[in-house]
């Protein structure tokens, strides 16, 4: 059903849960499988992951002063480094972001002097002697409990949060804003970046993702509809409005149309892990950019050039407004993004080369290897290659994460 | 693909045309037949964003650069230009001209449908006639009329966002300048020529004049700033009326595809004293 459209992904840090959105509002997380190995208990192989909890993240809402709906659907998940035995996430839809713990419950209390097994109050007059009540094993019981609701900070939609490493503080973006929360703070946020026009009818640039620097807590980016980047240092004012770096890509005028603004948008933007490039994907190629070096990228993949004689039918469609993720993997060499027909492409970032692979339902086998395939432009044909024509663009692969071993 | 008003003509005429220009001709044609396609298409899906869910703003906003870049081509190559000269005085400059223009002229011929400030009011109806009348389309007139329209269609696109009751900054004026815009049309129009751009610009919502600073009744639009102007545009759409008013330049979709039209529910009388009123303002405008 349309409900259960998976609209965000999240790996935690470890790599052991996964947690997932969907458009009715609903988290499923999902725990990796361990094998015991004789008698040593093994992280296991299998690679396998089973429902661990599942929970209503956010409900339907309605906004009476504008009298419109506010959709329950999940935009972002994102896991905070783990500090104890409990976990915490965030997930946001449109408007409101909420902290939830995730825990674990494997004992329970057991021999209440004044209640009975059942929960029961005891006739006093039945006690005959104290007993100090013990802690006994049960079944594993996991407890999703919100533990902070950042409501009221967003007047447009928000389409990315983002943990500081600060583990302090946490930003979310909207078209047009970005703020910063704290995370025990729920009554306030501080607006940092605000590209909001006096006039309205000025508006021809959008924010369309943030991120924080994964080491440095006073660095974020934050990437437009124009196909920019601005790299903002929070340490230069308080108003991040005026960027430290901005990276764009002078445009290609033998490739000029109506559709290069809305192809250049970018969709996502991503932190290597390593501090030191921004991965972006706009309509057609995925971009690796040096942070170091403004005036361009340092690498783009295409992702399905052959795409690009079709724009009109893809903007009639509005297939053209797709918004893709991209993810590095956890040792920034290669890089991964969805594209239609169920495929997705991974590219090696030594080698330049892509491939294409196919997200098989069929192949349900854990660890099964997901067959190449190939999009047929031209030349030889080999079988299995598939026309552009026959692809399937209902079938696209927006979400994406990279597990982090 | 939308092919409402666009039909194939081939240019007639000379006869005596080499085989080389006539595909000449043809290519050309045929580029400005897709874009003309295009910008239908363009305009439509900015008509369909109302929901009951808010529009994706950053799609509109792609869609409505998109709109903007193909007018502005075509009003370099001069067929904005052609369009619109047969109706409006030929000493205009094309780019001064903009969607909207096109429109209004064009409305002349069909049957007063309303069209043009449906979106910059939410009152809907009252304004929409006004535009029917053929002195709009005179050159001292359609440059800022069309500049309104544009730019007031564009606002409110981005505006039905921004009414909330959190916010009381500038933008809410806009809006609920509209709200109070029926108080203050009426005093506007009944006044003298004196009136200063401001004030018009308070009737008009979200007016494009560069000198838009807030008005003498900015005050009184800070106390109105929160009202639910939402409220109006349900209005207009449960009333039939062509509501896609949160994008710009739909208007033309008014021309090129006339079931999209609303049809006129403000009876004529009452009409003929709107034009009045707005021909007043806009001698105004023109004349500052």
């Amino acid at each position: 059903t349309e409900a259960d459209v998976i609209s965000t992904v999240e790996f935690n840090q470890t790599g052991d849960l996964l947690a997932t959105g969907d458009k009715g509002g609903r988290v499923v997380i999902f725990q990796r499988e361990t094998e015991s190995k004789g008698e040593s208990e093994e992280l296991g192989e299998s690679g396998e992951y089973n429902v661990y909890s599942t929970f209503q993240s956010h409900e339907p809402d309605f906004d009476y002063l504008k009298s419109l709906e506010i959709e329950e659907k999940i935009n972002k998940i994102r896991w905070l480094p783990q500090q104890n035995a409990a976990r915490f996430l965030l997930s946001t839809n449109d408007k409101t972001i909420k902290l939830w713990k995730v825990s674990e419950r494997d004992k329970r209390p057991e021999g209440y002097n004044l209640k009975d097994e059942e929960g029961r109050i005891k006739d006093i007059s039945t006690v005959t002697s104290l007993r100090v009540p013990v802690l006994k094993p049960t079944d594993l019981m996991v407890e999703v409990r919100p533990r902070r609701i950042f409501a009221n900070g967003h007047t447009y939609h928000v389409n990315s949060i983002s943990v500081n490493s600060d583990g302090e503080t946490y930003l979310s973006a909207d078209d047009l804003r970005v703020n910063m929360w704290h995370l025990d703070i729920t009554d306030r946020s501080f607006n940092i970046v605000d590209i909001k026009p006096a006039n309205m009818e000025d508006l021809t640039e959008v924010i369309t993702a943030a991120e924080f620097h994964p080491q440095h807590c006073h660095l974020f980016v934050y990437s437009s509809s124009k196909g920019t980047l601005r790299l903002c240092d929070m340490r230069d004012s308080a108003l991040c409005d005026k960027h430290s770096k901005i990276f764009e890509e002078p445009e290609d005028p033998g490739n000029r149309s109506f559709f290069s603004e809305i192809i250049s948008s970018v969709s996502d933007v991503k932190f290597s892990h390593s501090g030191r490039y921004l991965l972006t994907r706009d309509y057609l190629t995925v971009k690796v950019w040096d942070l170091n070096m403004e005036k361009g990228p340092v690498g783009t993949y295409q992702v399905h050039e052959y795409l690009r004689s079709k724009l009109c039918s893809l903007y009639e469609n509005d297939c053209i407004f797709d918004k893709f993720e991209c993810v590095w993997n956890s040792t920034d060499s290669v890089i991964m993004t969805g594209a239609y027909n169920s495929f997705f492409r991974m590219f090696d970032r030594e080698t330049g080369r892509g491939v294409t692979l196919e997200a098989w339902r069929e192949s349900s086998k854990p660890r099964a290897v997901l067959r190449t395939r190939r999009i047929y432009t031209g030349g030889r044909r080999r079988r299995g290659d598939v026309g552009v024509d026959s692809l399937d663009f209902t079938k696209k692969i927006l979400h994406m994460a990279w597990h982090p071993a | 693909m939308f092919s409402k008003g666009t039909k194939r003509k081939f240019s007639d005429g000379d006869e005596e045309i080499s085989a080389e220009s006539l595909v000449g001709a043809r290519v050309a044609s045929s580029y400005s037949l897709q874009r003309q396609s295009l910008l239908d298409m363009s305009l439509i899906k900015l008509q369909l964003c109302h929901m009951l869910v808010e529009p994706n703003l950053c799609r509109s906003v792609l869609i409505a650069n998109t709109v903007r870049q193909i007018q502005e081509e075509m009003t370099h190559d001069g067929s904005w230009h052609m369009v619109t000269e047969a109706f409006c005085n030929p000493g205009q400059s094309p780019s001064e001209r903009l969607v909207a223009t096109e429109v209004l002229c064009r409305s002349r011929e069909q049957d007063a449908e309303p069209k043009l400030f449906s979106v910059i009011s939410y009152e809907g109806c009252r304004e929409e006639e006004v535009v029917a009348d053929e002195t709009l389309c005179s050159v001292s007139v359609s440059d800022t009329v069309s500049d309104v329209c544009l730019a007031g269609r564009m606002g409110q696109c981005w505006e039905k966002s921004e009414l909330s009751g959190v916010e009381r900054d500038e933008e809410a004026l806009e809006d609920s300048s509209l709200g109070s815009g029926e108080d203050e049309e009426i005093d506007t129009e009944d006044e003298a020529s004196t009136k200063s751009p401001k004030t018009t610009g308070q009737v008009f919502g979200t007016f494009e004049i560069k000198n838009g600073s807030p008005g003498p009744d900015s005050a009184l639009e800070e106390l109105f700033s929160d009202v639910d102007t939402s409220y109006y545009d349900l209005d207009t759409m449960l009333t039939g009326m062509q509501s896609a008013p949160k994008m710009g330049p739909y208007d033309l979709l008014d021309s090129l595809a006339p079931s999209h039209s609303s049809p006129t529910i403000v009876s004529t009388p009452k009409c003929r004293s709107d034009l009045n009123e707005l021909d007043h303002i806009m001698e105004i405008i023109v004349g500052s």
